[in-house]
């Protein structure tokens, strides 16, 4: 039997898990809801490795394995196929999906147990990790969507999770709503892409784009467009980013799996599957680039002025993948999934660490009444800095580092990049610093404001432990040559994603940009300390200045995108419902049917026994016809 | 024998029958509204002769004679049916026979 | 001879309208039989004496004897007369008046637009009748025998006597 057979299990045991425990899973002790969890994704996971080790040792023919269940849709010419592709870049997708998502669904385990609703939320994060599967796996892009899909609704049923109190409900419309703008489009890149191809086969469709759309042309700029739209929809890009804050309305670990390691990263996913259309349009890949760069920006400085630890780490998530998107433009693909790679790893632990202090506060999530939790909670406050310090990109111990420098490195050389994008990550690299270093100096240290009430469990300090060792060993699998060169990644992700071009720049030139970056992130760290460990007299003063206060107000709106979005659409439409509250149409139907009501009131009427009153009606109708027969 | 305009004998025919049917309308008596039924009859079949005297020819009057056989029947059913509602309901008020809306 | 037939005329519609107004039923079905015989007189005029001759016998006979048995039969006397004098109240008569003579209005305009046709020429007796009865006819007259059977069952199973209600079945006033 070949290796490859077991690739069908990997989503489809999650997915079995997910249905016996939405079935069953009400009537069984918590233990048992646990174990069936967990047991299902860490079998995923199991088998992801047990392939994974296969890929590697013994590569399979071109790189990449095809395994074909049965056909899905077969309608005239059109037919799609359950069918799952296997290559490198996928291969590295699940593997991070089931290995993260096993690790945050122990980590659940134990943070839910007091939960209502256990099973609920072990049934939802279970459909969660086998739909993204299938979304990574799909070698087609029907498929793929009804993962997007499936994605994109586990979020949804995950954000309103707490669903007693509206807000969480309204969080979760949110969420959905605005991620249906990208999907729209990307549905609408389907029905482009079908018309121009007549198969909707990735592989197929990737093989014959140059033939069939033309470098430069306008399809290809539009099958571009259309799925880039799609990818800033799930990745909450400008300009619909606003979403993912709100979605911290959900439970920590949905955070950390969903809204920070895997779902959001779909549209990274997306592009780098389907780079070929983007090297065809190399305007819409400069779009790319540009969004990110903007977002990265845009959202690094928001995060700059949020209270709430969990708001902060959202919109260091969108930042974290504007830098993918950057990558991304600058067709530096490799790059894009190691940063994606290393985000899934720290940025999972930081909202697992988060939630961690979060559960041990009761429930508080601001940062300014948390403080000096440094001592109370050593082991969150260790695993919470290894992952602050992968995040702010610290150099050389950090997995975040490595990564970012790549994209960085790219932005700079690559044809496609130039010194704008370059500066633009560098100007968020040392934002991303700045409120990392605020986010830890508020959060860990200063004074107390709130008591701790209990302590993470075995189950959560272990999950935290190994994604703390992660994030800071993850990044040696591919360095830059001042750095020993490892390029284990790079030659990995080859096999399925075109090696960016060769750098012009010499070794010199990447060691100016390494310090450079260096320098940002340090700077960043430095002055977030001086600021608020310190806190000198003129920060203060500057704190409270009305600049700096409407600056604050500015940011910590997410630059007013929320305002900007209920004036414009959010408004008009609610008016416009208003207005037809009634349904104005509808009245025209209801008049119909008041008239054959009130007709036939009057008829049944007539139908009242009495004999004279029939008599009258025939002869009253003999005199009507004979007057017609008459005159006329 | 003598000739009448045809116009004259339906012109009878006609107020004949008009005046059965008012009968029909008016009387709530069903007896009344039986004989105003028969009033009605006789008058159509008064003007099946005179169309047919208008061309002399038999036709009219043998309709006539099955008007008449029709006549016949209708009254001795009808008759039964208001025996057995006087028996049963104790009435031949047509408007108080309302029960089966028909 | 004209003459003749506008007496008859007038005496059939005044009767008839006694007919439909009189309260008593006896003699609203008396003055039906001049109604019907003065119908007669007109086709005897028109020179159809058989069917003048059916008139009388059948029409003002059989038939009205039928209805005098019932009346009779069912005694309602005077009661009765105030019960249809209270029915027949003025107002009831407008509605039916109105639509009688809308129809009526209708009718004999329409009968009266040509010029007037001369009708009843030469007499059409028994003989012709008869041979066109029996002839072209044949089958009509056998239809006609059967709904004189189906009205002479139908009558005589409103009868039965399982059909009355249990207190009416001891009542011996019908055989």
């Amino acid at each position: 039997m070949n290796v490859y057979d077991l690739l069908p299990l990997i989503p489809g045991i999650p997915l079995a898990g997910f249905l016996v425990l939405a079935l069953a899973g009400g009537r069984w002790r918590r233990g048992a809801v646990a174990a069936a969890g967990c047991g299902t994704v860490g079998l995923a996971a199991l088998l992801t490795a047990v392939v994974a080790a296969a890929f590697l040792r013994a590569p399979p023919e071109g790189f990449a394995a095809t395994r074909t269940l049965w056909t899905w849709v077969a309608a005239g010419d059109f037919a799609a196929e359950i069918g799952l592709h296997l290559d490198a870049l996928s291969l590295l997708m699940i593997a991070v999906i089931t290995g993260v998502g096993f690790l945050i669904h122990l980590y659940s385990a134990e943070f839910m147990a007091k939960e209502e609703g256990y099973s609920r939320y072990f049934a939802y994060l279970n459909l969660f990790v086998s739909a993204m599967l299938i979304l990574v796996l799909a070698d087609n892009l029907l498929l793929l969507l009804l993962g997007w899909e499936g994605v994109g609704l586990c979020s949804y049923l995950l954000i309103g999770f707490w669903y007693r109190d509206p807000a969480n409900g309204a969080a979760a419309r949110k969420a959905f709503v605005v991620t249906r703008v990208g999907d729209t489009a990307l549905l609408a890149g389907l029905f482009v892409l079908y018309g121009k191809f007549g198969t909707l086969q990735i592989g197929q469709m990737l093989h014959a784009a140059p033939a069939v759309l033309g470098s430069g042309s306008a399809a290809a700029a539009l099958v571009a467009a259309l799925l880039l739209g799609g990818a800033i929809g799930k990745s909450a890009q400008l300009p619909l980013q606003t979403w993912l804050p709100d979605a911290m309305a959900g439970p920590s670990p949905v955070s950390a799996l969903i809204h920070a390691a895997t779902m959001v990263t779909a549209g990274v996913y997306l592009i780098a599957r389907h780079h070929v259309f983007f090297e065809l349009s190399p305007a819409i890949l400069g779009v790319v680039g540009a969004l990110g760069a903007a977002t990265l920006l845009l959202a690094g400085f928001s995060a700059l002025a949020q209270h709430d630890l969990k708001r902060v780490l959202a919109y260091s998530t969108i930042s974290q993948i504007g830098y993918m998107f950057l990558a991304l433009g600058a067709g530096a693909w490799t790059a894009a999934m190691f940063h994606f790679m290393t985000h899934a790893f720290f940025k999972a632990l930081l909202f697992l660490a988060a939630g961690a202090v979060i559960h041990a506060l009761a429930h508080e999530h601001d940062m300014f009444r948390m403080g000096g939790l440094r001592t109370r909670l050593p082991l969150a406050f260790w695993t919470f800095v290894a992952g602050s310090a992968s995040l702010a990109a610290l150099p050389l111990v950090t997995a975040g580092f490595y990564s970012k420098d790549l994209i960085l490195f790219h932005a700079w050389t690559s044809p496609h990049g130039g010194p704008w994008l370059w500066a633009a990550g560098l100007a968020g690299a040392a934002v991303t610093a700045l409120y990392t270093g605020r986010m830890v100096c508020l959060t860990f240290f200063g004074v107390a404001h709130t008591e701790v009430s209990h302590r993470p469990g075995v189950l959560m300090s272990g999950v935290m432990v190994v994604l703390a060792a992660l994030s800071l060993l993850a990044g040696f699998v591919e360095t830059p040559h001042t750095l020993g060169g490892v390029s284990v990644f790079s030659r990995f992700l080859g096999t399925a994603l075109p090696a960016p071009a060769e750098p012009h720049a010499g070794a010199g030139a990447e060691l100016a940009l390494q310090v450079a970056a260096s320098a940002a992130v340090l700077l960043g760290l430095g002055a977030a300390a001086y600021a608020y460990l310190r806190q000198p007299p003129w920060f203060r003063q500057l704190a409270a200045s009305s600049a700096a206060a409407a600056l604050h107000r500015l940011w910590s709106a997410g630059w007013g995108f929320d305002w900007l979005y209920d004036r414009l659409v959010v408004r008009p439409f609610v008016g416009l419902a208003r207005i037809n509250r009634g349904d104005v149409i509808d009245r025209l139907y209801a008049g119909l049917a008041w008239l054959c009501r009130t007709l036939h009131a009057r008829l049944s009427e007539t139908q009242n026994g009495l004999v004279r009153r029939y008599a009258m009606g025939i002869a009253a109708g003999a005199v009507i016809a004979l007057a017609i027969v008459a005159f006329l | 024998m003598t000739t009448l305009p045809m116009e004259y004998g339906l012109t009878l025919a006609m107020v004949l029958f008009a005046l059965g049917l008012v009968g029909v309308l008016v009387r709530r008596n069903l007896i009344f509204m039986l004989v105003s039924v028969e009033i009605m009859l006789n008058a159509a079949g008064l003007a099946f002769v005179t169309a047919g005297m208008r061309w002399g020819q038999p036709d009219g009057q043998i309709m006539f004679l099955f008007i008449l056989t029709m006549a016949a029947a209708e009254v001795a059913v009808g008759l039964a049916i208001i025996v057995r509602l006087f028996r049963q309901e104790n009435t031949i008020d047509a408007d108080a026979t309302s029960k089966m809306r028909g | 001879m004209n003459t003749v037939f506008f007496i008859a005329a007038g005496v059939a519609v005044i009767s008839t309208l006694l007919v439909i107004c009189h309260s008593n039923a006896v003699h609203a079905l008396l003055y039906l039989i001049i109604s019907f015989s003065a119908v007669a007189v007109i086709f005897y005029l028109m020179g159809a004496p058989f069917v003048a001759a059916l008139e009388v016998i059948i029409y003002a006979g059989a038939i009205i004897v039928l209805f005098l048995f019932v009346v009779m039969m069912l005694n309602l006397g005077p009661v009765a007369t105030a019960q249809e004098k209270a029915w027949l109240q003025p107002r009831m008569w407008i509605g039916p008046s109105i639509l009688g003579a809308i129809l009526l209005a209708l009718t004999v305009s329409l009968l009266w637009r040509g010029a007037p046709t001369a009708a009843g020429g030469a007499e059409v007796g028994p003989r012709q009748v008869g041979a066109a009865l029996f002839g072209v006819y044949l089958l009509a007259v056998q239809l006609a025998a059967l709904l004189m059977l189906a009205g002479l069952v139908g009558a005589s199973h409103l009868r039965r006597r399982e059909l009355l209600p249990e207190s009416e079945t001891k009542t011996e006033l019908l055989p």
